[in-house]
């Protein structure tokens, strides 16, 4: 099977700073595919190489087969985008905002007008068909551009932060929506820096930091692999630091808190408790949250 | 090198069109408001001090530069501050650019666009002069489709300083420096003739509306001027460099 994406050390500059720094990805027909990674990782700037709006400074991308060098045009017929800032077109209604948007993909107007109702009915917006944008919330306008980049229904689906800055309740309604075009078939590639969407929403997904992929895989690995099954998490004290380094068992320390990151959790957890005189210890599941924090740190970044 | 721009632009066109017309009341007023008061005040009032220039009543005189300080506003201010608006607070062209729609289209777009504000403008004006009697007829309604070459013109010089402007506030400065001197010296209220040589050079060889008023004059006097036809072939030429040039600047700025 030919995949949708393909890239060979795709690499980005802007002057001395490697956005992208030679990552090498693919993917596949009807997988959901999550760049996560903290702000500045190179997500943003990955999408924007797809998208055929940004040129890369080195190596190799194909979007559908297509190099993005020979033909944008045609690559930027097939793709639906959602991008991270929100730029729906305050001169009109939700309706029209899909109207206009199809007749740059050259959709003839009958056509454009059943598929902008069948759009806003899908993203729950058919009341709102003839509101201006200023007066949706901040969910109605993420649906209305989840709406308007399936306006050609695309081949590929590329999202980026579709749920930034959104309320829990606004943010499950968009999920709900990735979910059936998921189900649907659709190939979809999304950024996120929310954990909770990347294990939710994602078949497969790379970890960036500076430029570059750290790891790749089915959240469900990535988990295992990286942060075990389950985590110990214990009060931060010098007699707990001291039981754990003579343990030999791997841990981070998180303010007033240490995780423990072991395949032996239970075990670990009753030593704590017998020998460590430990205040609090907690076991839980572990999380690609504790897989992307061992792997990009805990520093915040500014 | 050369940006190519394809007929896709239109589809930009239209989008503008269409927000024009949702709004048409508000922007329909200016163009019939404006001549009514400019040759009331400075045609018939001032006008009664003047006399003549060059033989030819004051009013009907400054007709004609009514008509060529509307077509520049009006494809200036469009692709400057409205341009400016567009790109930079509204990122309607980074959503064009998603679609098939390349950035050389959606500039030529907008070109096209400052051009047909000025063809709107400058015909409604037009309607108004007719209706006082200040213009000669038929030869007048060749502004009409001369109002799109040089709103053409004026989109294109001002899409190059939306290029190259770092915010909102800086367009001020081509506004300020370069439309309002223009305004005033380029042969609209008095004659090129009464300034010192060396302007008089000035304003034929490098100001936009010395040009458009000779040609606008021509018209709407039913005689011909000398400098016609270099005022035309003027207009044409740079005209077509402005075109290009403001797409490549755009380019510069917007593909990174």
């Amino acid at each position: 099977m030919q995949p949708i994406i393909e890239a060979r050390g795709l690499r980005k500059d802007f002057g001395a700073l490697k956005a992208v720094d030679g990552i090498s990805f693919s993917v596949m027909p009807g997988e959901v595919f999550g760049f996560l990674g903290p702000n500045g990782a190179g997500k943003t700037t990955t999408m924007r190489m797809i998208e055929c709006v940004s040129p890369a400074t080195a190596g190799m991308l194909t979007v559908f087969g297509i190099d993005v060098n020979r033909d944008a045009r045609e690559i930027k017929r097939r793709l639906g985008v959602v991008p991270q800032e929100t730029n729906l077109d305050p001169d009109f209604t939700c309706f029209e905002n899909l109207v206009v948007y199809a007749r740059y993909f050259g959709i003839p107007r009958a056509e454009a007008r059943e598929r902008a109702e069948e759009l806003l009915s899908f993203v729950q917006l058919l009341e709102k068909r003839d509101v201006p944008i200023e007066k949706l919330s901040g969910g109605m306008k993420r649906r209305l551009i989840l709406a308007r980049a399936l306006v050609n229904s695309p081949g590929l689906l590329v999202l980026d932060e579709p749920t930034i800055g959104l309320d829990p309740q606004a943010r499950h309604l968009m999920w709900e929506k990735l979910k059936a075009l998921q189900a649907a078939g659709n190939t979809i590639v999304l950024t996120t820096h929310y954990l909770e969407e990347a294990e939710r929403l994602c078949n497969r997904l790379v970890i960036m930091d500076h430029g570059k992929i750290l790891i790749e895989g089915t959240p469900a690995e990535l988990v295992h692999q990286y942060a075990g099954e389950e985590v110990v998490e214990v009060d931060h004290t010098p007699e707990v630091v001291a039981c754990l380094q003579e343990m030999g068992a791997r841990y981070e320390v998180f303010g007033d808190m240490i995780e423990v990151f072991t395949d032996q959790p239970r075990e670990v957890a009753k030593r704590l408790l017998s020998d460590c005189n430990p205040g609090r210890v907690f076991v839980r599941r572990g999380s690609l949250e504790d897989v992307f924090l061992s792997l990009t740190g805990r520093v915040l970044r500014l | 090198m050369i940006p190519r721009p394809t007929w896709n632009a239109w589809k930009v066109w239209r989008r503008n069109w269409d927000v024009f017309f949702k709004t048409y009341r508000v922007n329909f007023l200016p163009p019939f408001i404006e001549p009514v008061l400019y040759l009331l005040a400075i045609g018939y009032g001032l006008g009664m001090f003047v006399g003549e220039i060059e033989g030819i009543p004051y009013v009907l005189y400054i007709a004609p530069a009514l008509l060529a300080i509307s077509m520049m506003n009006s494809s200036f201010f469009e692709c400057t501050y409205s341009s400016f608006v567009r790109m930079y607070y509204q990122k309607m062209f980074d959503a064009m650019v998603s679609t098939p729609l390349s950035i050389e289209d959606v500039i030529a777009g907008e070109l096209l666009w400052g051009a047909t504000r000025s063809f709107i403008y400058a015909t409604a004006m037009l309607v108004v002069l007719v209706a006082f009697g200040v213009v000669s007829l038929p030869t007048s309604l060749l502004v009409i489709p001369f109002s799109f070459l040089a709103g053409l013109l004026f989109a294109g010089i001002a899409m190059c300083f939306t290029a190259i402007t770092p915010g909102i506030d800086t367009l001020n400065y081509p506004a300020f420096l370069f439309i309002t001197p223009m305004f005033l010296f380029s042969g609209t209220f008095f004659p090129l003739s009464v300034l010192p040589g060396p302007l008089q050079v000035f304003a034929l060889a490098v100001l936009p509306l010395a040009q458009v008023v000779t040609v606008t004059r021509s018209l709407t006097l039913a005689s011909l001027s000398p400098l016609f036809l270099y005022s035309l072939a003027w207009i044409g030429a740079v005209t077509a460099v402005f075109f290009f040039l403001s797409i490549y600047l755009m380019q510069r700025r917007l593909v990174v």
